[in-house]
């Protein structure tokens, strides 16, 4: 397997203080081609920084990151940019244009034909699991948080990038709902090999969607475990981490009321 | 009545006409400067505050002593009608000028970041995301500046400028409430009218918003 994603020793501090504060800490990690890897740790742990960096929303302090084995920081900014997706929780739909051309914005930037657009929006709509039929010509404010997010996804992989950058995707949907497009998002990957950087606050995501799991704890990387290995391991940070995680479940099982 | 409209028609007609043409291409000039200025202010922020303010401080000079200020100046004071519209611009500079920026500024975060993100360059971030975005904003600062303008458009006749305010200063001067009224009722029309005819394009160009969920 080659590298689609690699962080050198990746620092990134605000420029508030003279020292700066941290928010990555000498960050070394590699992303298989194909695979998906999931980021945890608490808020401000610097989980959407290292994930910024990767289509230089953010650029590093210190250290490099390499696309597919070339250094970003010289690269043509726009080139980088659409070949990698990105989703986000408040998935940033352009609230004037209809679902289709939402789809196929990135495609218009490009300079495609029309009919090459709404052809490929439809393709991708149906992807993702919305019938193009009523869904094409309707609006973001038309839509529930579940089919935005869909649209969304749909936007993001228009231009067939092989890197897809998500931000809590599914961060503020329903449980059932948010089920839902883990399931498709997993089939999806299955078939789309896609490269996935997946940040998320849900343990449960991660362990279902992701092959590899990568705890940031203050900046720094704590852990990079495939699941497995990261539910039986003994770090004191990964065991209180998952223990966080399942409370409510334990609280409420007979045993514990007694 | 008829007596006095088959003696001044004409005029107010032709007055009307001079008043639209001041203020239109004051209007022009205006948002060829203000929009450009607004979104260089949304990419150069720092400057938000001198510049807006400089137009605040315009935008309170007394008209009649705008007016008066641009009559010594080479060039400018040669015609009457350059004074008037320039003094006009500046004032319309402002509502235009802060609209725009407050526009821009207003879309969410998250469009902007995502358009970014995807590969927009920066033209195509502007032309595609944030003036369509801004429209309803902007074309609301046109609309104020457009009827402030209309009315202040009255004063340039004090520099002999023309428009509709030349039968007041008449009609004030020799105490005759007609003429007041002949130049006072089509500048209010005027202004009226503007004001519905933007107020409807900006409707039109409102982003619906409206969170209603599909079942």
């Amino acid at each position: 397997m080659s590298q689609a994603v690699e962080f050198r020793n990746v620092s990134f501090a605000t420029s508030v203080t003279p020292q700066g504060r941290l928010l990555l800490d000498g960050i070394s990690l590699t992303l298989e081609e194909g695979t998906t890897t999931a980021i945890l740790g608490r808020s401000g742990s610097g989980k959407t920084t290292l994930l910024r960096t990767v289509n230089r929303m953010l650029e590093p302090t210190n250290g490099d990151v390499l696309v597919r084995g070339e250094n970003i920081r010289g690269a043509n900014l726009i080139q980088l940019r659409r070949g990698i997706g990105y989703v986000i929780q408040e998935t940033g739909l352009f609230p004037h244009f209809n679902v289709e051309r939402n789809v196929g914005l990135v495609l218009e930037a490009q300079g495609q034909p029309r009919a090459d657009r709404i052809r490929r929006s439809h393709e991708l709509l149906a992807t993702v699991g919305l019938d193009p039929a009523p869904f094409a010509q309707r609006f973001p404010h038309q839509l529930s948080g579940g089919q935005r997010q869909r649209v969304g996804l749909a936007r993001a992989l228009a231009a067939e990038p092989k890197i897809l950058l998500m931000d809590e995707p599914f961060g503020a949907l329903d449980p059932l709902t948010r089920a839902e497009m883990q399931d498709m998002l997993r089939d999806l990957m299955a078939r789309l090999k896609k490269t996935v950087l997946l940040v998320t606050h849900d343990l449960d995501e991660a362990l279902f969607l992701a092959h590899r799991i990568v705890l940031l704890d203050q900046g720094k990387l704590i852990a990079n475990l495939a699941p497995r290995e990261f539910v039986a391991s003994r770090q004191p940070e990964i065991v209180s981490y998952i223990q966080a995680f399942h409370r409510g479940e334990r609280s409420a099982t007979p045993e514990a009321t007694k | 009545m008829s007596e006095f409209f088959s003696q001044f028609g004409g005029e107010i007609a032709e007055l009307t006409l001079e008043h639209l043409w001041l203020t239109g291409a004051a209007m022009l000039f205006a948002a060829l400067i203000a929009i450009p200025a607004g979104i260089w202010l949304t990419r150069s922020p720092a400057w938000a505050k001198p510049v807006l303010g400089l137009a605040n401080i315009l935008q309170t000079i007394p008209s009649l002593a705008m007016f008066g200020f641009l009559l010594p100046l080479p060039w400018l004071g040669d015609r009457a009608a350059r004074i008037a519209i320039v003094a006009l611009t500046a004032y319309a500079l402002l509502p235009i000028l802060r609209n725009t920026y407050t526009g821009i500024r207003a879309i969410d975060p998250s469009v902007v970041e995502v358009a970014r993100a995807l590969g927009l360059t920066d033209w195509q971030l502007l032309v595609k995301v944030q003036l369509p975005l801004a429209a309803s904003f902007i074309l609301a600062g046109l609309r104020t500046a457009t009827v402030t303008c209309v009315g202040i458009a009255t004063i340039a006749a004090a520099v002999g400028a023309g428009g509709l305010g030349e039968l007041i200063f008449r009609g004030v001067a020799s105490v005759d409430n007609r003429l007041v009224l002949a130049g006072a009722v089509p500048a209010a029309l005027l202004a009226l009218v503007a004001d519905a005819a933007l107020g409807l394009i900006e409707r039109w160009c409102k982003v619906p918003t409206a969170r209603v969920a599909h079942p």
